[in-house]
């Protein structure tokens, strides 16, 4: 029986979320195809998580020290070697670090199709059909790739899969290459626990593009204050410099679900959203209507933010006065 | 050790994207484009790397209109060499596409090291660095944040969700993916600017042809509005006079008496 391979993410012993949203797509693709849905753990305690891994068929397992962490170049020889012992019709990987590294990689050395920031996907005829939000969220698009083939998926695209069963578990040869690698950990970096943690706070004020130039970010800072919230910028403003890191919302920063989420001048890219969808209230300013954040937020406006700050400052502060 | 820093135009999302009649691409006819941010980004960590260690860098490009200011200012930033790379097509090649195009260039240079932006908006197909990694053999590293050397070893950072971050340490070569430079991206003074705005940006061919992405775009579109934001009308001060109402009737602020 031809199966359709999917990679499961651990984090500190415990599989991540988004695995059982890449079971999800990938029991899509078997169910079409009449395929079986295979899951490769890496490492020796790989196999504990079988038991919350209902979705898949069967669980294949690879043991090696190389693969005891993340470490991209050891990931890609174990993928590609459960490859060529399953040949499956498909495997499915996450829109993530991990699938950065390894999609790509992976299409390139079986020389197989891959689709990217998969949202939805048709499977018939051989091929999938995939819809993938591209242009900063601003466009969809619509491709096609024939069988067999890398898809990766757009985190919170598919629903998490919550079968209990627990699949048969196959270990896989250790390939030889692991014994060679010429990439290897050395140090691991988790957030500072003294640093301010914007996924606890109750309202946040997070600063885009728009705001353009990092003396703006005082109003902005002012602005929070005065809401009782804490400020926040998507990436662009953490990587000018003028917000530290540990206020990044989004992909490579911090997933928020405050009751209130006010973006100014954020644009609302894929990235960003997969940060800040869950929060109760979504505000969002931005000149440019056709922004994505609008298609995500509650409320919105396309004033000037440089205008509205200091003005929604001034009402929140004098009681509603302009 | 010699970086290869691989530059692309994309489309300037901040201004208006138009289709072409069918629905099948963007229209390129009318179409701002500017540096992909992610490789403005790759560019300042390898002229970073050339400052602490004396690395050579030596930036590329696909040959295409408007390329040519790019690759100047690169060098007006401090890149030591700069050329474009002869392409039958100019126009929104996907990153499979370009990819041997980017790793002849690479291999013809003698690069120890690859760096560009971990993505651009169209990497519908994948993303370059992986490619053109896999098409020399090298590995490759993504979302990578800081690089330094240690001898003939590379130490780069690789950033996960929720702030979280992993260094490898990886002998050269190797290709990377940036995504944030160690430090923001430099000023260029105009005076510099203008020094390099009369140089002449080299064409070469490289002994490799473009590829098919093996897989086919239908169509584009602009995503259902089903989900769209209530609009609030007018000027800044009226938005906020209604978003105050707003967090008051919401229970998310305290009306204070005027």
């Amino acid at each position: 029986m031809t199966s359709v391979l999917t990679l499961i993410e651990t984090n500190g012993g415990g599989v991540q979320s988004l695995t059982y949203e890449l079971l999800t797509a990938a029991r899509q693709i078997a169910e079409a195809t009449g395929a079986s849905v295979e899951a490769l753990a890496l490492g020796s305690t790989a196999a504990n998580a079988a038991p919350t891994l209902g979705a898949a068929d069967a669980v294949l397992t690879i043991a090696h020290p190389a693969l005891e962490t993340y470490v991209p170049e050891a990931y890609l020889v174990a993928l590609e070697a459960a490859v060529a012992a399953r040949n499956p019709l498909a495997v499915v990987l996450a829109y993530d670090t991990i699938g950065l590294d390894l999609a790509s990689s992976l299409a390139n050395r079986l020389d197989r199709p891959l689709l990217a920031y998969v949202t939805r996907m048709k499977v018939a005829d051989g091929a999938i059909e995939a819809e993938s939000l591209v242009y900063g969220g601003k466009l969809l698009a619509v491709s096609n790739a024939a069988l067999p083939t890398i898809v990766v998926v757009a985190p919170g695209a598919f629903a998490e899969s919550t079968a209990t069963r627990t699949p048969p578990v196959t270990a896989l040869p250790a390939p030889i290459g692991l014994d060679s690698l010429r990439m290897r950990l050395v140090g691991e970096t988790v957030p500072d626990p003294n640093a301010v943690d914007i996924a606890q706070a109750d309202k946040i004020v997070c600063v885009g593009r728009g705001v353009k130039d990092k003396d703006n970010i005082e109003a902005a800072r002012e602005l929070a204050a005065t809401l009782g919230a804490e400020l926040a910028g998507s990436r662009p403003i953490i990587d000018n410099g003028w917000l530290p890191k540990e206020r990044q919302v989004g992909k490579s920063g911090r997933k928020v679900k405050p009751r209130l989420y006010l973006a100014l001048g954020v644009s609302g890219a894929p990235e960003h959203l997969e940060g800040m969808s869950g929060a109760e209230l979504i505000v969002a300013v931005n000149t440019d209507s056709e922004a994505p954040i609008f298609e995500t937020a509650h409320i919105g406006a396309t004033c000037d933010i440089l205008n509205l700050i200091p003005a929604l400052n001034k009402r929140l502060k004098s009681g509603g006065a302009a | 050790m010699h970086i290869v820093v691989a530059l692309r135009l994309v489309p300037d999302l901040s201004g208006d994207i138009e289709l072409t009649a069918d629905g099948a691409d963007l229209d390129r006819e009318w179409l701002d484009l500017k540096l992909n941010e992610f490789d403005d980004h790759a560019l300042e960590e390898a002229l970073l790397l050339k400052e602490q260690s004396g690395a050579k860098v030596t930036a590329i490009a696909i040959a295409a209109d408007g390329v040519d200011k790019t690759l100047q200012i690169a060098l007006a930033r401090g890149a030591d060499a700069a050329f474009k790379i002869a392409a039958d097509s100019d126009r929104g090649l996907p990153s499979r596409a370009s990819a041997p195009l980017f790793a002849a260039a690479l291999r013809e240079l003698g690069a120890d090291l690859f760096f560009t932006g971990v993505q651009t908006p169209e990497d519908l197909f994948g993303h370059l660095a992986p490619f053109v990694g896999a098409q020399l053999g090298w590995p490759s590293l993504n979302a990578v944040s800081k690089v330094r050397f240690d001898g003939a070893d590379v130490l780069a950072q690789q950033e996960y969700s929720g702030g979280a971050a992993a260094t490898f340490r990886v002998a050269a070569p190797v290709a990377l993916g940036v995504q944030t430079a160690s430090r923001p991206i430099r000023y260029v003074a105009g005076s510099q600017l203008r020094q390099f705005a009369a140089t002449k940006i080299e064409t070469r061919n490289v002994s490799a042809n473009i590829r098919s992405a093996l897989a086919e775009r239908l169509a584009l579109r602009r995503p259902s509005r089903a989900g769209s934001a209530t609009m609030i009308e007018g000027d800044a001060e009226s938005v906020a006079g209604q978003l105050r109402a707003l967090l008051i009737e919401r229970g998310l602020i305290k009306e204070i008496p005027a």
